[in-house]
């Protein structure tokens, strides 16, 4: 009797863990079947390196070049903000702050993390849009930076509490070893601490940029949902995502529309998945 | 000639008291070996010497430590930890080449020159007594050593910044007999250039190496005297009672 009730649970268990991949298998093998029909009306170079996205035009063009400029240029803009401020806020609270100050922090950026992404972009689009419009004196403030400062904040949670992981788990005696020989406490940081964790920062980099790419709603809120190809960051842009979200509940079911976005879907789950791996190599490296 | 004076000395980590009222002198080119059962509190006095215990957040202390006459709290504290080198118990290669490894401290005190920096890399190696077993190898990364000759590139890198003191906790207490002798005797060499004060757990050790030997328990300093004297003829029962094995 024992000895089949722990038939049961085991198999049990095991059909929970099989049931992850099976799903994640199966959304991908949809995903595939939708979106490959796009090909057979566009080739997969013009589909990728095409410059003009006009869907319901006759006949539709279906270039998404504008659309991956608009998330690369969000994407790396919001990286080249958030990981040198995320970073050193990590090693602040890892490092520097005394330890009131530091259980602060860490709330504060957990509170950060809680808020849901539509209230970020409504936000944004009340304070930052303005601001960015009188700044640089645009037309409009609806832009890739906006958008990038946006996701900025959005990605700092994920690489500060992530970084700050990766540097607290330093051994202690690395850090003692170099200030026994002298090193001042910034010596240490730089030169012991950093490259020691650095394998841990990477994957948090990786994982904030994941979240980056992969956000929608505020992004669709505040950076101005022009399917063009975008000629500077102060320009309006869409991306990947928003452009499924916004146009997917008007396209018509089995239409070469309906296919493309399918196939949008395809290349945003190849991005995600290459940089998850890329965190994932990273991560394991250090363990 | 007195290198360390310390009067009153008494160390506490929050609540507990973990040095009380020590005072001693420490000679300059001699060895103090620092016996006694684990919390006799003898890693604290040996860490309170480089400071290093100020890492610790609750800790405070009352007493005064002088280097060479000078209050050690006005020392600079990279400096004294310059003058006042330290080995740890495991021996910690940094993921870099032999070479950079002994070259590490010395390049983060601004030496940049390539051939000062390969005399004193030679010359730290040599006291270490490594250079023969490495000098063909130098450009391997240091992981690739057996534990003792990494014991001993610490004691190179620790010698490569030109201090005036040594303090080593438990240099050996990883390392396999034959790999221990070679660690004692660098040390026996090394005090004719440096003071060296030597926390060690092996009673046998302080015997063989150390001139004078301190004996701590609870916090106290029990005694302290010439090494021959504590292991012959011991003033206090309980410094008699712990080397004889009777507890600890």
């Amino acid at each position: 009797m024992r000895k089949f009730k722990e038939f049961i649970i085991e198999k049990l268990v095991l059909i929970c863990g099989l049931a992850s991949i099976f799903f994640v298998v199966l959304i991908f093998l949809f995903l595939l079947k939708e979106g490959l029909a796009v090909f057979k009306t566009v080739g997969p170079f013009k589909f990728l390196f095409g410059k003009s996205w006009y869907p319901i035009s006759e006949p539709a063009q279906l270039g998404i070049l504008p659309l991956i400029l608009g998330s690369l240029l969000v994407t790396v803009g919001a990286a080249i903000i958030s990981i040198p401020i995320g970073v050193g806020c990590a090693i602040y609270i890892a490092e520097i702050a005394p330890l009131k100050i530091k259980e602060t922090l860490k709330a504060g950026i957990e509170l950060l993390a809680a808020i849901p992404s539509v209230v970020l972009g409504f936000i944004g689009m009340i304070t930052l849009v303005p601001l960015v419009k009188t700044v640089f004196h645009l037309p409009t403030g609806l832009t890739a930076l906006s958008g990038s400062i946006m996701l900025a904040f959005m990605a700092m949670p994920t690489i500060v509490s992530i970084a700050e992981d990766a540097l607290y788990s330093v051994p202690k005696t690395y850090k003692e070893g170099a200030l026994a020989l002298g090193a001042t406490h910034w010596q240490t940081i730089w030169r012991v601490m950093l490259p020691a964790a650095s394998s841990g920062i990477l994957a948090a980099v990786m994982l904030g940029i994941g979240r980056v790419i992969g956000e929608t709603m505020a992004v669709m809120m505040i950076t101005g949902n022009a399917a063009v190809m975008p000629n500077s960051i102060l320009a309006p842009v869409r991306t990947l995502t928003a452009t499924i979200a916004a146009e997917m509940g008007e396209a018509v079911v089995g239409s070469e529309h309906y296919f493309a976005l399918f196939a949008i879907g395809i290349v945003l789950f190849v991005i995600s998945f290459a940089i998850n791996v890329t965190a994932d190599l990273f991560l394991h490296k250090r363990q | 000639m007195v290198k360390f004076d310390i009067k009153d000395l008494n160390i506490w980590f929050g609540s507990i008291h973990a040095l009380k009222q020590v005072s001693m002198e420490i000679q300059a080119n001699e060895i103090l070996s620092v016996i006694g059962p684990s919390n006799s509190g003898k890693t604290t006095f040996l860490r309170m010497l480089n400071r290093l215990n100020d890492l610790n957040q609750n800790f405070k202390m009352s007493g005064v430590i002088k280097l060479e006459q000078e209050d050690i709290k006005n020392i600079n504290t990279e400096l004294l930890r310059k003058k006042v080198g330290m080995v740890f118990a495991l021996p910690l290669p940094l993921p870099l080449s032999i070479f950079d490894n002994v070259a590490y401290g010395v390049r983060m005190h601004g030496t940049k020159n390539k051939k000062v920096l390969g005399e004193i890399v030679e010359g730290s190696l040599q006291e270490a007594y490594l250079w023969e077993e490495v000098k063909d190898r130098l450009n391997e990364s240091a992981f690739k050593l057996s534990g003792g000759q990494q014991q001993r590139l610490c004691i190179a890198r620790t010698l490569a910044v030109q201090p005036e003191v040594i303090l080593f906790d438990e240099p050996c207490s990883g390392l396999d007999p034959i790999s221990t002798a070679k660690v004692e005797d660098a040390m026996v060499k090394l005090k004719q250039k440096y003071t060296i004060v030597l926390v060690t757990n092996n009673v046998k050790q302080a015997a063989r190496v150390g001139d004078r030997t301190a004996f701590f328990l609870n916090g106290e300093l029990i005694e302290l005297d010439k090494t021959d004297k504590i292991f012959t003829a011991p003033q206090d029962k309980r410094t008699d009672g712990y080397i004889r094995g009777k507890f600890g």
